[in-house]
């Protein structure tokens, strides 16, 4: 039988069992829009802003482990989405983002809202397609799951010409993808593996540096196998939050520029680094030639490029982290009393230099995050914006889980963590969701409160008010002999009444006293989201602190 | 160093764009780019010639590896390879100096391919080294329009990697 382009493309999404799309309509788009009217298998949330449906499909996927779908007009539509992909390409996140196109006919004729967006997308996608004609949407399809959610995962887009929409062919969804240039490499080379369990075996001070790899090939199991077989500790980087629990002793929580103060000595003192689905990003190495200057490199990761990258490497291993883990874990002798020096020097390290904060009479902010652990009781998905806010709630919720943690790593995107906080609520309906804000990132996708009213969605959104863009602010107070230029937000509007006016419940919490029944009793909302509006210490600093350019070991703690 | 690099990719709209999008982006230099189709007509070869360190050569390769649409990548050996690049140099040239231009390119086992009255074309295929020195010695009589193709080369014996 034969149907429309638009038909094949809901029934190819359909096939790679999609049951959620983000998006926004235009002319271009306006065939699919007519396919998905009355379509009951996939479920279409209408975001306000395209910003908006790019980030909740990239929050629904950092959730579910699922590729997260939006769909985009053409020209400023498309444009819009480009924040969004760049988010998800830098923190290597699966996505379909199906553009429209304007036919073909005019393509390349400056005509009405076209934009070319595979040319725009090119850096920052794992791949794109222009699609010209009906046929061709059946294999583009099933190609673009099959890259953005094998190998290293990622962006892919799909720009559809409106006529290849309309025109109608025979359809067959394609069993099989062909791309005889994408074939990752799963398997670790055998002999490498060995060779890094020669490595692991002599060493006397091993520390395993965990990412988002970990969190993307859903390693957290065997991660955690391998670090209690070797009894040596575990630090993450932001993007690898949740892939070892932070409440083991093992656990050294994050490194780097905002790193735990343990975590940056035991990365400058270790003799061997084991760096697993990392990629030595200049937030997490500081200055890179004083990076783990005593250590040998062990690196897992499945994509070739990253290995050696930025830092030399003794054993590298391409492959997926899950299952070279495996194999690593196997090769490791259960063995008593490993490291007992080592993680008694990391134990000096924690008593001496714990995360902490002062306490005086304002909200501190830090107090605030400790409070959302405790009523949730660790249980919750934390979705943040950029900032200060942002470090806080890596640094003093416990994570334990993997895909509880919903950030902008690479690219540090403000705006993210509210319209992502949506897709993840819809992706798991059940848990309670975050979106840790900041009063200068809030107001970047706060349009995205009418979504999720209307969708009744139980999101608890804190916003950190601190009448700063906190984050510039401190780096302005540091090296730049605190000249605030363009940082101070004392004019923001009244957040509480924003969100009334979207049929939001809010509340303002200006007493250090009030904060935990506040957040007790945002958790008793359950038909819809809540903001509450905490105006915490305006000028509290993030330590540790590495100055950007020293090493880890400069960091300033106090 | 410089590397000549070839890499086969599919025949795809955009494929260039990627390849060439990947160096700039990630600040490789390119000091030529020759693009062709090849023995099979749903492939064609890019040859670039970079230059880098061993590390930056890796990353290079590695990165092309990443495109979809790159299906094999090789690093050309320079002593085991045939190496050519194209030109076409228009001198001025007169009653008198013609002769001199011709002996010259003939030295070169270069052509000439057009003579007009104050000019002559000299077609050149040899390695950029060779290709440069003929531009050097041509220079004297006035060059007023010079065209290359870039790079092209391919592994000598029976290897068909390059
Ligand atoms: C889209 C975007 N624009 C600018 C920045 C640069 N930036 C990083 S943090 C920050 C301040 C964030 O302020 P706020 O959301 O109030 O959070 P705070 O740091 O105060 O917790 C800015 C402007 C960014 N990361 N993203």
């Amino acid at each position: 039988m034969k149907i429309s382009g638009a038909q094949a493309l809901i029934e190819s999404l359909k096939k790679e069992g999609v049951e959620i799309v983000f998006g926004y309509p235009g002319g271009t788009v306006l065939p699919i829009y007519d396919v998905l009217y009355g379509e009951k298998a996939i479920k279409h949330i209408l975001p306000r802003h395209e910003q908006g449906s790019t980030h909740a499909a990239d929050g629904y996927a950092r959730v579910t482990g699922k590729v997260g779908v939006c769909i985009a007009t053409s020209g400023p539509g498309a444009t819009n989405t480009i924040t969004g992909i760049a988010t998800a390409f830098m923190d290597s996140i699966p996505m379909v983002i199906i553009t429209g196109q304007v036919a073909t006919p005019l393509i390349g004729r400056d005509s009405f809202q076209e934009a070319d967006i595979t040319g725009i997308t090119q850096p920052i996608t794992k791949h794109n397609y222009l699609v010209k004609t009906a046929e061709e949407i059946p294999r583009v399809i099933k190609e673009a799951f099959y890259i953005a959610s094998t190998g290293r995962p990622g962006p892919v887009v799909v720009d559809i010409a409106k006529d290849a929409q309309v025109n109608k062919f025979d359809f067959k969804y394609p069993d099989k993808v062909n791309l005889p240039g994408y074939k990752p490499t799963l398997k670790g080379d055998p002999e490498q593996v060995k060779a890094a369990a020669k490595l692991i075996a002599e060493s006397k001070k091993p520390l395993i540096y965990a990412g988002g790899g970990v969190i993307a090939s859903g390693a957290a199991a065997e991660l955690t196998e391998f670090a209690r077989k070797l009894n040596t500790p575990v630090t993450t980087t932001l993007m690898g939050l949740g892939a070892f629990p932070e409440t083991d002793k093992l656990a050294l929580q994050m490194l780097g520029m905002h790193g735990t103060a343990f975590a940056n000595y035991a990365v400058q003192e270790c003799d061997l680094l084991i760096a697993v689905g990392a990629r030595f990003d200049d937030r997490v190495t500081g200055h890179l030639p004083s990076f783990a200057p005593k250590a040998k490199h062990i690196q897992i990761d499945i994509d070739p490029a990253e290995i050696g990258k930025n830092v030399r490497i003794d054993v590298p291993i391409v492959g997926d982290v899950k299952q070279t883990l495996k194999e690593l874990n196997a090769l490791i002798p259960v063995k008593a009393g490993r490291h007992l020096a080592w993680l008694k020097q990391i134990e000096e390290w924690k008593n001496k230099f714990p995360l902490s904060y002062k306490k005086n009479n304002f909200i501190k902010p830090q107090y605030v995050i400790e409070m959302i652990d405790e009523v949730t009781k660790g249980e919750a998905i934390i979705c943040t914006e950029v900032g200060q806010h942002q470090m806080w709630a890596a640094q003093f919720f416990k994570f334990t889980k993997p895909r509880t943690w919903v950030s902008s790593g690479g690219l540090g995107t403000m705006g993210y963590g509210f319209p992502a906080s949506i897709g993840a609520q819809f992706g798991r309906p059940d848990s309670t969701v975050f979106n840790i804000a900041g009063d200068g990132s809030i107001q970047m996708n706060i349009q995205e409160l009418a979504t999720a009213v209307i969708h009744k969605l139980p999101i608890k959104i804190v916003v950190l008010n601190n009448s700063f863009l906190g984050m510039v602010r401190q780096w302005q107070e540091l090296i730049y002999e605190k000249r605030y230029s363009s940082t101070n937000l004392c004019n923001n509007p009244d957040l509480v009444k924003i969100a009334e006016a979207y049929g939001a419940k809010a509340m303002r919490i200006t007493d250090q006293t009030k904060v935990k029944a506040a957040l007790e009793e945002a958790m008793k909302i359950t038909d819809g989201p809540v903001l509450l509006d905490f105006s915490v210490d305006k000028e509290e600093n993030v330590l540790p602190f590495v100055p950007p350019g020293q090493a880890l070991n400069e960091m300033i703690i106090d | 160093m410089k590397h000549t690099i070839s890499a086969i990719v599919e025949n795809k709209p955009g494929v260039l764009h990627r390849v060439v999008g990947l160096f700039s982006r990630r600040g490789y230099n390119i000091d030529s780019l020759a693009v062709g189709t090849t023995e099979k007509t749903e492939v064609s070869r890019i040859t670039i010639v970079v230059t880098g360190d061993d590390l930056v050569l890796e990353q290079i390769i590695k990165q092309l590896y990443k495109q979809i649409d790159v299906l094999e990548v090789f690093d050309l050996p320079q002593n085991e390879s045939i190496e050519r690049e194209l030109a076409l140099i228009k001198v001025k040239a007169n009653e008198k100096t013609r002769n001199e231009i011709a002996q010259l390119a003939e030295t070169f086992n270069a052509r000439i391919v057009d003579v007009a009255e104050e000019t002559v074309i000299i077609e050149v295929s040899l390695e950029k080294e060779k290709v440069e020195n003929l531009q050097k010695l041509l220079e004297k009589f006035g060059i007023q329009e010079l065209v290359r193709t870039g790079k092209i080369a391919i592994q000598k014996g029976g290897k068909n990697n390059g």
